[in-house]
């Protein structure tokens, strides 16, 4: 292995804590409109609010991550993609204030308009989300010049839409999953309803885009076939040499995807709130583990012609760069995690509210 | 009508990084002056320090909510609109953003939920840490970002490789990289004026409320604290000022010479109190210590000072521009210093509370620091232009080719609509916060800290 192969699954790692973690607090905003009072809305928002800040900055490392570890790609895709990425900044900027501002005023308009443009804040940034890992699985109009040159609406082809919806509901289900961890009594029941309405349209979407990605960009199943299949592009040399280990981890994956979609609703069913979330951040963690391995090497796959593709190593920085920023990652990311781990455990348990709540 | 795409890049960025460069000055500052009032509860035990570090942990609360949402803007736009300067540095330039993810971004908000919320949930000594640990995580946050920053002023420790005909800086010393010529110096700076900010932030507040006969003795105590802060800072920045100065005049010759508006290379340079420059004829005119400039550039009255005739035409700066926002700031911080001074001969006399019309110059002047630092920050990117890494990459051969003027347009009336909002709700949340005032705490039904491992759960309130 690699720098460059670290810094991929490094980018992935952040990209797989931005999902799980942002997800279930997307989901919550996706959701909360859905409850009528406002107590109810507060304890929805309260849950998500001490820890939601720190689950945006997953993201916010991944782009920093990108821009160190592949600056090609970030300038690419940042440059391209410009008005996508404008709209999920003004959905963001929407969704961090309307937390801060909603509990300074009793007003229920005051407060009905900040809930709308929270909701509108996590709708759009999770379809986005979707939408773009849609457009990285089909290929974009790249050239030569490393540069994207279609527009924005190309963005918006029917694939990508559907992943972009498919994304959306995973977080409503993933936030729904959390709110039964905080939530008790009647708020609870009217939680567990929603994610029996959810959870049967979360997995027909899951079929739906699986068998739609695999009829029209089959070569996304190269890196699983043991060598047996081979699509347009000579596959990369390190899946040369490790064919079957990487495609046996790609099984396996999908194995264990699977079993946790499945575990959702038997653990809801039997009241294990935390196995239900463990369940639900498996499931995010194996997608965007099979949509890895399927790119790989690729970042961003160009339509026009396969060798325009920018990958882990035309896109990368000099190997100086990953080597430093990887010692710097390694030196950093046990703070990172020992400070989550603090957070979450110091806001343990059921949601109240007190005169410090939002 | 044609747009100019650099023009307008160049503009959405001037603009997104002001509204933002708001906040975080603000939440440094005030986060030092939280630091401060919590340890004087813990350790000194007096529960007026309680009142007062909860009351300032609400401003800071809303203050920080804009910061950070404000802060992402940035990040995205080197890749959105500066793609080929992106592509050209990144290799040097992502490393500091991404260490400022890793080492600042988590530590602050992580313990910002704990600082916000947990009162009731960890110890009186666990919430002082995360408080601390806050304002270190804030610290940390525009440490890398003005190590970003100053390579672009003064690039070190990198080569130029060229690769099938494309070129780029590649990083060979990382941490020559960070502790790049200006780095430490403008850090320093950049911190002490947010220390200042945040300090004015307290004393206007607290002025209002004395002023009003309100909260006397919380405001009373918030103000002499904040005073005693900002004192201290101001003198500590007349003399990292004046350092960075002579950073500049070493590693920045062009910009060194626009800050003075000086054209002609000259020993006895003059340094200007004020003055305005004459472009078109190249000639400087204002109030004038002469030699001044030479003194305190290379401690001698007649020494040679470089001034832009050794500076090509088309690599010059705008310079009466940077004169003018430059001087705005020296100026601004001579007021600090003579404002403190005097304010502080007030408090021995017994006579500063009582002096109403020194109050109502509190109240107002919290803008003054906030267009100090706005004018330093933008005497740094004037001064720099036209290169966007000195001497390395113009600021026009930075931007990204696929993006079309009107798309910039489009996004800058977004953000311009957006940020507008955005102020005014910030000012009026601000307002209300001011209006409520400090909370009682001995009111509460369960005032105080819970002990360790109680879960506030166990105690739900009807609020």
């Amino acid at each position: 292995m690699d720098y460059n192969v670290i810094w991929y699954v490094i980018v992935g790692i952040l990209l797989i804590g931005f999902a799980i973690l942002d997800g279930f607090d997307l989901g919550v905003g996706i959701l909360h409109l859905f409850t009528k009072t406002d107590h109810d809305r507060r304890i929805m928002l309260n849950s998500i609010g001490p820890v939601w800040d720190g689950n945006e900055v997953w993201l916010i490392t991944a782009g920093g991550a990108l821009f160190a570890a592949f600056p090609e790609i970030y300038a690419t895709a940042f440059s391209g993609f410009y008005l996508a990425f404008m709209l999920l900044l003004i959905a963001l900027i929407f969704r961090a204030v309307s937390i801060e501002f909603r509990s300074k005023e009793k007003n229920p308009r005051w407060r009905k308009t900040w809930d709308f443009c929270f909701f509108f804040g996590s709708v759009t940034a999770s379809i986005l989300f979707g939408v773009a890992i849609g457009n990285a699985v089909i290929g974009l109009h790249i050239e030569s010049d490393m540069e994207y040159h279609g527009t924005f609406l190309n963005l918006l082809n029917p694939y990508a839409l559907l992943c972009g919806f498919f994304n959306m509901v995973m977080f409503a289900l993933h936030g729904a999953v959390f709110l039964n961890i905080k939530t008790e009594g009647k708020l609870q029941r009217q939680v567990k309803s929603w994610i029996k309405t959810i959870y049967p349209i979360f997995v027909i979407l899951f079929i739906a885009v699986t068998g739609i990605t695999l009829s029209i960009k089959p070569e996304m199943i190269a890196n699983f076939s043991y060598g047996h299949f081979e699509y347009k592009e000579p596959s990369h040399q390190l899946i040369a040499d490790y064919q079957s280990v990487i495609s046996s981890v790609a099984w396996l994956v999908v194995f264990l995807n699977v079993l946790s979609v499945l575990n959702i609703p038997r653990a809801i069913h039997k009241n294990k709130e935390m196995f239900a979330f463990i369940s639900s951040s498996c499931t995010i963690a194996a997608l965007i583990s099979l949509f890895a391995l399927g790119i790989f090497p690729n970042l961003l796959i160009s339509n026009v012609e396969p060798e325009y593709s920018l990958n882990i190593y035309n896109g990368s920085s000099s190997q100086k760069t990953l080597k430093t920023m990887f010692e710097i990652a390694i030196w950093g990311m046990p703070f990172v995690l020992a400070y989550t781990s603090i957070i979450y455990w110091t806001y343990r348990g059921k949601t109240v509210l007190n005169e410090h709540s939002y | 009508m044609n747009l100019d795409p650099e023009l307008l890049a160049r503009l959405q960025f001037a603009f997104t990084i002001m509204f933002h460069y708001i906040f975080p000055p603000f939440s440094i500052g005030l986060g030092l002056l939280i630091v401060i009032y919590e340890s004087l509860y813990v350790f000194k035990k007096k529960a007026i320090y309680e009142k007062i570090a909860r009351f300032w942990v609400k401003i800071f609360a809303a203050n920080f909510a804009v910061g950070v949402a404000t802060g992402i803007v940035m990040e995205f736009e080197f890749g959105t609109n500066w793609s080929t300067y992106s592509r050209y540095v990144g290799d040097v330039f992502g490393s500091p953003l991404a260490a400022e993810g890793i080492f600042a971004f988590f530590l602050e908000s992580g313990f910002l939920s704990i600082l916000l919320f947990g009162w009731h949930r960890v110890s009186k000594g666990m919430h002082l840490f995360s408080t601390f640990m806050v304002f270190i995580g804030s610290t940390m946050s525009a440490f890398w970002i003005v190590v970003a920053n100053s390579w672009q002023q003064t690039p070190a420790a990198f080569e130029i490789v060229t690769n099938n005909g494309a070129s780029r800086a590649v990083i060979t010393d990382f941490w020559g990289m960070v502790f790049n010529p200006s780095a430490l110096v403008r850090f320093e700076h950049v911190v002490v004026g947010a220390f200042i900010q945040g300090a004015f932030l307290v004393l206007s507040i607290s002025a209002y409320y004395i002023l009003k006969n309100k909260y006397e003795d919380f405001a009373k105590s918030s103000f002499r604290i904040a005073l005693i802060v900002m004192t201290l800072a101001s003198f500590l920045q007349l003399f990292l000022g004046d350092l960075s100065a002579k950073i500049v005049a070493e590693h920045q010759p062009a910009k060194f010479a626009a800050l003075e508006g000086l054209y002609e290379t000259r020993s006895n340079a003059p340094l200007y109190a004020f003055g305005w420059v004459d472009e078109k004829n190249e000639k400087t005119t204002g109030l004038a210590i002469p030699g001044m400039l030479s003194f305190l550039t290379h401690g001698d009255f007649n020494a040679t000072v470089n001034g832009l005739d050794k500076i090509p035409v088309d690599e010059r700066p705008p310079v009466n521009r940077t004169f003018q926002v430059y001087h705005i700031m020296i100026t601004l911080g001579f007021f600090f210093i003579g404002l403190s001074v005097f304010s502080l001969i007030m408090l021995g006399m017994k006579k500063l509370y009582t002096t109403k019309w020194l109050m109502k110059v509190y109240v107002g002047a919290v803008i003054l620091p906030v267009i100090a630092n706005q004018c330093g920050w933008m005497t740094a990117e004037f001064g720099r232009q036209p290169w966007v890494v000195w001497g390395l990459l113009k600021t026009s051969d930075g931007i990204s080719k696929t993006v079309t003027a009107p798309e910039i347009l489009t996004s800058l009336i977004l953000f311009f609509i957006v940020y507008v909002l955005l102020f005014f709700v910030w000012i009026y949340v601000l307002d209300k916060e001011i209006k409520h005032g400090p909370e009682h705490f001995e009111d509460l039904p369960y005032a105080g800290y819970a002990r360790r491992g109680d879960r506030a759960d166990t105690i739900e309130g009807n609020v």
